[in-house]
C-alpha cells in the first residue's frame, strides 16, 4: 500500500504559523460587516477591493519569488493564509485562481517575459485569472477539447468555446487548454495552454446563473481571437502534462475541506446556547470534528509532498474525494438537526447560511473533477487500471 | 516517526511468521489453554516488544506511545488474538508505579467494586486469553490474575466477564496511577492503532482478490463499480490510519495520549471499520462469508474493536463536548488535534 503508507503526520513549521494571528486580526476587521450567509461563499465570493488590500499586505503570491513581486515564503505559509481566509469566510474569489494555479503555472513553465509581465500584477491583486478547461462537450473527458489555437504569422488564432469558467466576467485573463495540433482523436497529444487576454476583440463572456441565484461561472466564446506568439505557456503540445500537474494543487488544498466551515461554526454558535444544545447536536459536532481533523492532517501531509517537488496525484484525489464528501455532509446533517427540533427560535441568519450552502453543495464534488473521475484516478493509482 | 520502523519491522516479522491464520483460529477456539496461545506468547516475549514502552534501565526500549504506533498497527494487521498492545501499555503503567510486572499478557478493563469488596468486570476484551487484568474501578487501579477469577463467557470468543472475591482483591496489588488517567482512553488509543492495521490488511486482501477473481471473462477489479468501491475503501483506510496516528500522539498524562486525539482516532477508525468491512465482503462475494476464508478473521475483529472502548457515537460525544466548550472557531481545535509535536 505504498500510497496509503506514504503520508506521515506533518506539522506546519512555526515560522509559517507565525503569520496566522496577523491574518486573522486583519480579516476580522476587514470583513466585520459581512453577514455569515455572505461569508459562507468564501472563495466563491468576489471582492476586488479586498483582494487589492491583501495584495498590499503581500499576501497574494506569497510563495512566489520576491524577484517577481511575490513573498518568497513556503507553501505552508500559503496554507496558513488559505485556512484563515476560509475559516473566516473572506471573499477571496477574485484572486483565488491566479494565486493558487495561474501564477505558479507561469512561474514553472512561462518565459522570462511572461513571468515579469504577469506575476507582479497577480501579486498586487490587479490581475485575475480564470481556468478555461471545460467545454460543453469536454467536461470529465478533458482530452477531447475542441477549442483550437491555429498558428499564424502574428501568433495564434483562437476559435471555440469554454464553459463553467469561474469568474470569467471578473477576470482579465484566462489560461485555456486548447488544441494546437491534431484532432480530438489524438487525445493528450497536440494540446497546449495559452493565456487569453479577455479584453481582446472576438472574446464574449456570458455569465450563467446557478441554481442559488449567483452568477459565478460563465460561458466564454472565441471568434477569431488573434493571440500574440507569447500567448503560449510552456511548450506546444505539453498542455496535458501541465494541466495534470496543476490539478494536484487544485485538489488537495484546504478549500476541499472547509467549504462548509462558516456554516458549521455558525451552527455551533447556536448549539452553544442553552436552547440550541441537544445530545444529538453534540454528537454531530463531534462527528464533524473527528472527520475533519484526520482530513486536515492528510491535506497538510500532501502539501508537504508538493513542497518537496513530488506529484502526489492519487493522494490529492483521495483528499478531495473525502473532503468534498464531508463538505456535503455538513449542510445535510445540520438541516436534519435543526428541523428535527420543535424550535422556532433558530436564528434566521443561520437558516440563510444553511440555504446557501445547501444549494451550493452539489458543486463541491463537481468542480475540480467529479467524484467518479477522482475515484477512477484512485483506482488507477491502486493498479486496477 | 520513520526511524522507529525497526520495531514495526520486528513485529511484522514475528507476526507474519507465527501469527498465521491457523494459529489465530486455534487460539480463538482454545483460549489461554491452547498450545498455540502459549507458543505465540513466548515468541512475542522473546522479541522484547511487550517491554518496548519501558525505560531502557528497566529493560525496555524507552519508546513513547507514538513511536510504538507501527508495532500496534502490526498487531492489527495480523489479527493477533493476544493482548500484546494492551500488555505494552499496562507494563509501562506498572513500571511507572514502581511495581514488579507479572509474567504473561495483561488485558485492560473497567470494573466495579461490589458492596462486599469484590470486583466485577462486565466485559474484559481478551479475558479468555490474558493472564492478568489491569482494572480501573472507581478511582483505583488493580492488577488481578485471571486464574482463580470467576469467569463467564462473553459475546465474543476471546472475551469474558470476570469477577474476583473480596479476598482475591485484597491479595492483589493496587497500582498507583495518575488520577487523570482513564483506562478507556488508553485502550481506545491502542485499539484504534490495531484497527488501522486490520483495515489496511482487509483492504490489501480485497484489492488482491479483485485482481484475481474473474467473472465475465475478466478480473472483477476491471469493472468500474468495483474500482469505485475499492477507491472509497482506500479513502477510509487512509483517513483512519492518519487518525490512529494522531490518537497515539502525546499530550496527556504519562503514557496516556491526548483524549481529544483519541476521540478522533477511535471514532474515525470505527466508522471506517463499518464501511471497509461492508465493501470487503461485497467484493469477496460468497467465499468471503465462509469460516474457511481468512477475511473474516479481520472483519469480525474490526467489528469487535468498534465495540471496544467506546463506539464512534461515544467518542463523537466526547469530541462534540470539547468543541462546544471551545470558544474559538473550529479550525483552532482542528489544529490542536493535528499539529503534533514530534519527539526529537
Ligand atoms: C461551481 C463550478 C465551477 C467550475 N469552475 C470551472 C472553471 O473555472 N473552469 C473549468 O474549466 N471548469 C469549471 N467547472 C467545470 C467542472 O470541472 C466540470 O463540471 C466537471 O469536470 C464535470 O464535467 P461536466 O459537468 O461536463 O460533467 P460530465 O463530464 O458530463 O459528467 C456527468 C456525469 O457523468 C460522470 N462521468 C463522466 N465520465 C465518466 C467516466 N469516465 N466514468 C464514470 N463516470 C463518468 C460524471 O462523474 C458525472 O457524474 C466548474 C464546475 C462547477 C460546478
Amino acid at each position: 500500500m505504498s500510497t496509503l503508507d506514504s503520508l506521515a503526520l506533518t506539522r506546519i513549521p512555526a515560522e509559517d504559523e507565525a503569520l496566522r494571528a496577523e491574518v486573522r486580526a486583519f480579516l476580522q476587521e476587514a470583513i466585520a460587516d459581512l453577514p455569515a450567509h455572505i461569508r459562507a461563499r468564501s472563495w466563491g465570493g468576489y471582492s476586488s477591493a479586498l483582494s487589492r488590500r491583501l495584495g498590499d499586505k503581500g499576501w497574494i503570491g506569497i510563495t512566489l519569488p520576491r524577484a517577481y513581486g511575490g513573498g518568497g515564503r513556503s507553501a505552508f505559509t500559503r496554507y496558513v493564509l488559505v485556512e484563515e481566509y476560509l475559516a473566516c469566510g473572506a471573499p477571496v474569489g477574485s484572486h483565488w485562481i491566479a494565486d493558487r494555479q495561474s501564477a505558479p503555472l507561469i512561474l514553472k513553465y512561462g518565459t522570462e517575459a511572461q513571468k515579469q509581465f504577469y506575476i507582479p500584477r497577480v501579486c498586487k491583486g490587479e490581475a485575475f485569472f480564470c481556468i478555461g478547461m471545460s467545454e460543453p462537450n469536454a467536461g470529465s473527458d478533458l482530452a477531447s477539447v475542441k477549442t483550437r489555437a491555429v498558428p499564424n504569422a502574428q501568433g495564434f488564432v483562437l476559435n471555440g468555446q469554454k464553459i463553467w469558467t469561474t469568474n470569467a466576467h471578473h477576470c482579465q485573463y484566462m489560461i485555456a487548454l486548447v488544441r494546437t495540433s491534431g484532432t480530438s482523436e489524438d487525445r493528450h497529444q497536440g494540446l497546449s495552454q495559452v493565456i487569453v487576454d479577455l479584453s481582446l476583440p472576438g472574446v464574449t463572456v456570458r455569465p450563467i446563473e446557478d441554481l442559488s441565484g449567483d452568477s459565478h461561472f460563465c460561458e466564454v466564446f472565441f471568434d477569431n481571437v488573434q493571440l500574440g506568439p507569447d500567448a503560449l505557456i510552456g511548450a506546444e503540445g505539453q498542455g496535458w502534462e501541465q494541466v495534470t500537474a496543476e490539478l494536484a494543487f487544485e485538489r488537495s488544498g484546504p478549500e476541499r475541506l472547509f467549504s462548509s466551515i462558516v456554516l458549521f461554526d455558525q451552527w455551533l454558535g447556536y448549539v452553544r446556547t442553552p436552547q440550541g444544545r441537544t445530545d444529538s447536536a453534540v454528537r454531530l459536532a463531534g462527528k464533524v470534528l473527528t472527520q475533519l481533523a484526520p482530513l486536515r492532517a492528510m491535506s497538510v501531509s500532501v502539501q508537504e509532498k508538493l513542497t518537496q517537488g513530488a506529484s502526489p496525484i492519487v493522494e490529492a484525489a483521495l483528499v478531495k474525494e473525502l473532503g468534498t464528501t464531508l463538505e456535503q455532509m455538513i449542510p445535510a446533517a445540520i438541516a436534519e438537526d435543526l428541523f428535527a427540533r420543535e424550535a422556532e427560535d433558530v436564528p434566521v441568519e443561520l437558516l440563510m447560511t444553511l440555504k446557501y450552502v445547501t444549494e451550493a453543495s452539489p458543486s463541491f464534488s463537481l468542480r475540480g473533477g467529479t467524484r467518479d473521475i477522482l475515484r477512477g484516478m484512485i483506482a488507477r493509482g491502486l493498479g486496477l487500471r | 516517526m520513520n526511524d522507529n520502523d525497526l520495531f514495526a519491522d520486528a513485529a511484522h516479522d514475528v507476526l507474519a511468521d507465527r501469527c498465521t491464520p491457523a494459529v489465530v483460529r486455534a487460539i480463538e477456539c482454545g483460549g489461554r489453554a491452547a498450545d498455540a496461545a502459549r507458543g505465540l506468547w513466548e515468541q512475542l516475549e522473546s522479541t522484547g516488544l511487550a517491554d518496548a514502552l519501558l525505560g531502557e534501565d528497566e529493560g525496555g526500549a524507552g519508546l513513547e506511545l507514538d513511536q510504538a504506533f507501527g508495532v500496534l498497527e502490526q498487531c492489527g494487521a495480523h489479527a493477533l488474538p493476544l493482548p500484546l498492545a494492551e500488555t505494552m501499555v499496562a507494563r509501562a503503567l506498572l513500571a511507572q508505579a514502581g511495581l514488579v510486572r507479572p509474567q504473561g499478557s495483561i488485558a485492560l478493563a473497567r470494573g466495579q467494586r461490589g458492596a462486599g469488596g469484590g470486583l466485577h468486570c462486565a466485559l474484559v476484551r481478551g479475558g479468555q486469553v490474558a493472564d492478568t487484568v489491569l482494572v480501573q474501578a472507581g478511582g483505583a487501579w488493580h492488577l488481578l490474575p485471571v486464574d482463580g477469577a470467576h469467569a463467564h463467557a462473553h459475546a465474543l470468543a476471546l472475551d469474558a466477564a470476570l469477577t474476583w472475591s473480596a479476598a482475591q482483591c485484597d491479595a492483589a496489588s493496587t497500582v498507583a496511577v495518575d488520577a487523570a488517567l482513564d483506562v478507556r482512553t488508553l485502550q481506545a488509543a491502542v485499539v484504534a492503532a490495531q484497527m488501522a492495521g486490520a483495515l489496511s490488511s482487509v483492504f490489501q486482501r480485497t484489492l488482491r482478490y479483485a485482481n484475481e477473481r474473474q467473472q465475465f471473462g475478466r478480473p472483477i477489479g476491471k469493472f468500474q463499480a468495483v474500482q469505485h468501491q475499492l477507491a472509497v475503501m482506500s479513502e477510509h483506510v487512509f483517513a483512519a490510519r492518519m487518525a490512529a496516528q494522531l490518537g497515539c500522539s502525546g499530550g496527556g498524562v504519562g503514557i496516556q495520549p491526548d483524549r481529544l486525539r483519541v476521540a478522533t482516532a477511535k471514532a474515525r477508525c470505527s466508522e471506517a471499520a463499518l464501511a471497509v468491512s461492508e465493501a470487503a465482503h461485497a467484493i469477496h462475494g460468497a467465499i468471503g462469508f465462509t469460516e474457511e476464508h481468512d477475511l473474516q478473521l479481520f472483519t469480525r475483529r474490526l467489528h469487535a474493536w468498534r465495540q471496544t472502548a467506546g463506539s464512534e457515537g461515544y467518542w463523537h460525544t466526547v469530541a462534540g463536548e470539547a468543541l462546544l466548550q471551545h470558544s474559538g472557531i473550529t479550525l483552532d481545535l482542528v489544529r490542536r488535534i493535528t499539529d503534533v509535536e514530534f519527539p526529537a
